[in-house]
């Protein structure tokens, strides 16, 4: 969107005037996240700048809250949960969802709406419903308070990304390849390996981080179902901005931060191997 | 080539028609059993979970079961008057009975959701029964005045079937009277229409602060070549991708008196440091904090919908004389509603459904109707109402959602 040359004076004005608001907005977006990584090294249990933060002198920088969440058994605790829960859940929403997405982006799926709007529907009700449906139902086939509730209420919460990221990329597949492959001689087993896996991949793991940062994220089912031993990283999260507002969250957000930057790493490179593979030429 | 009358066959000498119809059901049974375990799983922990929890917005089992006796003497009650001594034996019956078997509670708070002061006259008649000697029909009233008045009766009859419209009604701010009357709930109950309304108007809100800041960036996403825009395009992601909780925790650490915002106004000298904006637990925290939230839901549907705009269009309206803007108005514009659709649409149902947000940083003033679902479901325990709410922010959701589907299609929707 260069400046065209016949471009009036207002329009140049404008321009920069425009460019000027973007900055802004992008500032807005994400000017938040990056002001809670200096946060996170205050020495004082603030959760503003101290002076000699400002002054940039070295005693208003410390580790104290890093350290306090490495030592701490209960946010130790609360992250192998997350990883517990989210990586079970991840491997059960993608298994049954992937399967699913290959019978769904069949032509002669029956009543294709009507199954793919109840696939979705865990997407669209309010978490809040959800979780207090599931509170009910899991407390009555005493599922309530165990791992395996909250991994399958997660793994319901996550199949909506799996389905919709799967048949995204099956919709964009060319069946041909499969009778290519066929015609060159290759058995059904050796083409999908070789050639219907490796060109589905990259939406199945795409939808796979969705599904576990689904999970990884998820506060209101877990603050419904799951006892004192399944609390989670985001239930920590919950109960200590709530009640013992300290700077370890903000050591902790600044490591999600983190770990958010580079799934979006992980998600570009699978979408750039997905166009490559396709063929399509990326920009 | 057969002759012509002959009807097409396979190799194996089957009409072509029939081998057809065999490989087409062949693969819709394939393609429906490839999709049954995820449909039964969903069923079973999602669907069926809800449907169950929406029914108990209706379900009205206590009187029925725990005062059998006393609603079969009812039956013949000319409801003019207090009733005789037999419905207060039945009565007597039925209470002890429930004293004994331990479940009077529910009894109690059922009718007490109906008339206040019925909670303490179950439990407290209950509890003196045992030394209460026949005919009960004074003592128990001298135990508690409810029994003696004509309405407590009225509502136990009323009360006593399956199924009951209460809870709705005190979702929308309505009880029944005595007489069966829907009137308006007293004052000091007149709370859950104003947070319904708020938070429309609240997710409106969201929804077009979400709309005016995104516009500009999908309009300038979509307009720089692809090098650009994938780099900018992190920026949208990065929150997108981001722990909610770290986005509303990093936005208590900027609002809150104390925070950063507040001090740079100090420090600049805008304001006094006595005189620190109040931003957060407030209307103004949870409008700021979820419009951040939401915003990547509306720039990417905005922008896959500019990306398809040809910009020859724009270049045609300018070369024909019409002035940017006019031209921007007149055939950019009415191009991207679409896309302003599809997001407003999702933002808007997303927003009202939220919990978390208005929750840490909503206070009193910026709550939701989603914050007092949880409050009836963990605090008050009054389930029902609890269910009642939920079955119409659901409806809501639904209809929004329906719409949304129809324009766009829930599977055209880009996850990042």
């Amino acid at each position: 969107m260069a400046i065209p040359s016949y471009a009036t004076r207002g329009e140049r004005i404008w321009y920069y005037v425009f460019r000027g608001i973007c900055a802004l907005i992008f500032l807005f977006l994400i000017g938040p996240l990056l002001i809670i990584i200096p946060l996170s090294f205050n020495a004082q249990p603030y959760f503003t700048f101290s002076q000699e933060m400002l002054t940039f002198d070295p005693a208003g920088y410390s580790l104290r809250w890093y350290q306090d969440f490495f030592t701490s058994s209960r946010w130790l605790n609360a992250i192998k949960n997350s990883f517990i829960i989210g990586i079970a859940s991840t491997i059960l929403a993608t298994v049954l969802g992937t399967i699913a997405a290959l019978g769904l982006s069949s032509r002669h799926m029956p009543a294709r709406g009507l199954v793919m709007a109840l696939l979705i529907s865990p997407m669209i009700v309010p978490l809040i419903i959800s979780a207090a449906a599931m509170f009910f139902f899991f407390s009555r086939i005493n599922l309530a308070q165990t791992y395996l509730g909250v991994i399958l209420a997660h793994t319901a919460l996550g199949i909506p990304f799996v389905v919709i990221t799967v048949t995204a990329t099956l919709s964009s597949f060319d069946t041909t390849l499969i009778r290519a492959a066929h015609s060159l001689g290759a058995n059904p087993t050796r083409t999908f390996f070789k050639v219907v896996l490796p060109l589905v991949t990259p939406g199945v793991v795409s939808g796979a981080l969705f599904a576990f940062i689904t999970s990884f994220d998820e506060v209101v089912v877990v603050l419904f179902i799951a006892g004192p031993e399944q609390r989670t990283m985001p239930i920590q999260m919950w109960s200590g901005i709530r009640e013992q507002i300290s700077p370890t969250i903000l050591a902790v957000a600044t490591l999600l931060v983190l770990l958010s930057m580079m799934m979006l790493t992980t998600l570009e490179l699978l979408r750039r191997r997905g166009e490559r593979l396709r063929g399509v030429t990326p920009g | 080539m057969s002759d012509s009358a002959a009807p097409l066959t396979t190799a194996d000498g089957v009409p072509l028609k029939v081998s057809l119809r065999r490989a087409v059901r062949r693969s819709k049974f394939k393609a429906l059993l490839l999709v049954s375990p995820l449909l039964l799983f969903l069923m079973i922990a999602f669907v069926i979970p809800i449907f169950e929890m929406l029914s108990r917005s209706v379900a009205n089992p206590e009187v029925v079961n725990h005062l059998p006796r006393t609603v079969a003497a009812l039956e013949d009650w000319d409801r003019q008057d207090v009733p005789g001594e037999p419905v207060f034996e039945a009565l007597v019956e039925d209470l002890l009975e429930g004293q004994e078997a331990r479940n009077l509670g529910l009894l109690a708070s059922r009718l007490n959701y109906e008339r206040s002061g019925m909670r303490s006259a179950i439990n407290r008649t209950a509890r003196g029964l045992r030394t209460m000697d026949p005919p009960y029909r004074e003592g128990v009233i001298e135990a508690n005045a409810r029994w003696g008045e004509l309405d407590t009766w009225k509502i136990i009859q009323r009360e006593a079937r399956l199924y009951t419209p209460s809870y709705y009604l005190a979702a929308v701010d309505r009880q029944l009277s005595p007489d069966g009357q829907i009137t308006r709930a007293p004052d000091n109950l007149q709370i859950h229409v104003n947070l319904f309304w708020r938070t429309f108007w609240m997710s409106g809100l969201i929804t077009l602060m979400t709309l005016l800041l995104g516009y500009p960036i999908a309009f300038l996403l979509a307009s720089l070549p692809l090098r650009h825009s994938n780099l900018l395009m992190i920026l949208v992601l990065l929150p997108f991708w981001t722990s909610l909780l770290v986005r509303t925790t990093t936005w208590i650490a900027i609002l809150q008196s104390q925070g950063v915002l507040n001090d740079v106004m100090v420090f600049l000298g805008v304001i006094a440091d006595e005189a620190r904006w109040q931003m957060i637990h407030n209307k103004i925290g949870t409008v700021v904090a979820m419009t951040h939230i939401l915003l990547p839901f509306m720039i990417l549907p905005l922008y896959s919908v500019m990306k398809t705009i040809p910009p020859s269009y724009m270049r045609a309206a300018r070369s024909l004389g019409g002035k940017p803007f006019l031209s921007f108005r007149r055939v950019y514009f009415p191009l991207t509603i679409p896309g302003m659709a599809a997001g407003g649409i999702l933002v808007f149902i997303l927003s009202i459904g939220y919990y978390i947000t208005p929750a840490l940083v909503g206070g009193q003033s910026g709550r939701f109707i989603t914050n007092y679902i949880a409050y009836h479901m963990q605090t008050s325990l009054n389930w029902g109402l609890a269910a009642a709410i939920a079955s119409i922010l659901l409806l809501v959701v639904v209809v929004f959602y329906m719409v949304f589907n129809r324009l766009i299609g829930v599977d055209k929707v880009k996850l990042g």
